[in-house]
């Protein structure tokens, strides 16, 4: 394995965001170049002046989270070129170790989510019962969240049903990049929930981030139906759905 | 080992651009770079690279002469990297 590749491995292993791009034809074919965002480098494909265009375009897609195919006119003529952006693994952030949040975590697990559910109470916070989450922390949500780094591949779903526990979460999560927040609770539970959070002093504009009700409208019933409707809903507005 | 990512879809497919498919010299495949359709393909594109062929570009869709074998049920059409790793 050449050094760049190497490098790229170690980054996606680490879960960072790296851009790796590499030469589909011609003489340079397979040479590879990978870029951070912060405009650090290692590697070449062939030619500096390529290798300074492929940067200021990878620099465009990094943030994008896009991978994408890319014609480059040089002095030997056209040069194609993949760059692949490498990105951490999105997390799924659940408060309530409840039963939807049980099923939440299986269906997150097999999209590639990273899963951590919260809960202040033992009772409900079991290995027994969570033993298929990445992490499973008993404690109240506005002392456990700021650790955490919620960032925008994060996604906040607030299941517990107790506005000791959820209203803390979601003053903290309104607040925070997070790119998707839902919370459980029906409309009259959630117009409830609104008023509580505007009088604490949130925004209209913070506040209307909450999706509630929650999940996609499949007439979801049964707590596994109910955790479908959430992923779907997700997954939804990550493609911008 | 070798790696196929996907590199560009015309049309419809069931992956996203920048899917990944890793082969070993053995011919175990980890990851998919389609529903199904071409991986058995890629893995003879990812064997002969690993015998010593160039890193190259394959093209599979309804367009291609082996269309019958590994052509795409989805009738989109999709270019495929493979490279030694």
């Amino acid at each position: 394995m050449d050094e760049v590749f190497a490098a790229f491995e170690q980054a996606v292993r680490e879960a960072r965001l790296v851009a790796l791009a590499t030469v589909l034809a011609g003489p340079q074919v397979g040479a590879r170049l990978l870029l951070w965002p912060d405009g650090a480098k290692l590697g070449t494909l062939g030619d500096p002046n390529l290798d300074i265009a492929v940067a200021v375009h990878a620099a465009y897609l990094l943030p994008t989270l896009h991978s994408e195919r890319v014609t480059f006119a040089t002095a030997q003529g056209p040069v194609d070129v993949f760059i692949t952006i490498e990105m951490p693994p999105p997390r799924l952030v659940i408060i309530g170790a409840v039963h939807i949040a049980a099923a939440l975590v299986t269906f997150g697990k097999t999209l590639g989510y990273n899963t951590v559910v919260i809960d202040p109470r033992s009772a409900f916070a079991t290995p027994a019962r969570f033993g298929h989450a990445d992490r499973l922390i008993a404690g109240w949500p506005d002392a456990v969240l700021p650790a955490l780094g919620i960032d925008e591949a994060t996604c906040i779903v607030i299941l517990s049903h107790d506005e000791k526990i959820d209203d803390p979460a979601l003053r903290y999560a309104c607040r925070s990049p997070a790119r998707y927040i839902g919370a459980l609770g029906s409309r009259r539970t959630h117009a409830a929930r609104v008023e509580r959070l505007l009088g604490a002093g949130l925004t209209d504009e913070e506040v209307a981030r909450i999706h509630a009700p929650i999940g996609l409208n499949i007439g979801a019933r049964r707590p596994e139906e109910i955790a479908l409707a959430i992923m779907a809903e997700i997954v939804a507005t990550r493609n911008l759905k | 080992m070798a790696l196929a990512t996907l590199v560009k879809i015309y049309g419809s497919a069931p992956q996203p651009v920048g899917a990944r498919m890793a082969v070993s010299s053995a011919g175990e495949m980890a990851g998919s770079v389609s529903g199904g359709c071409v991986e058995g393909a890629v893995v003879q594109e990812a064997l002969a690279v690993l015998a010593g062929a160039p890193p190259h570009l394959v093209t599979y869709g309804i367009a291609d002469e082996l269309a019958q074998s590994v052509g795409l049920a989805c009738g989109g059409v999709i270019d495929v990297f493979v490279e030694a790793i």
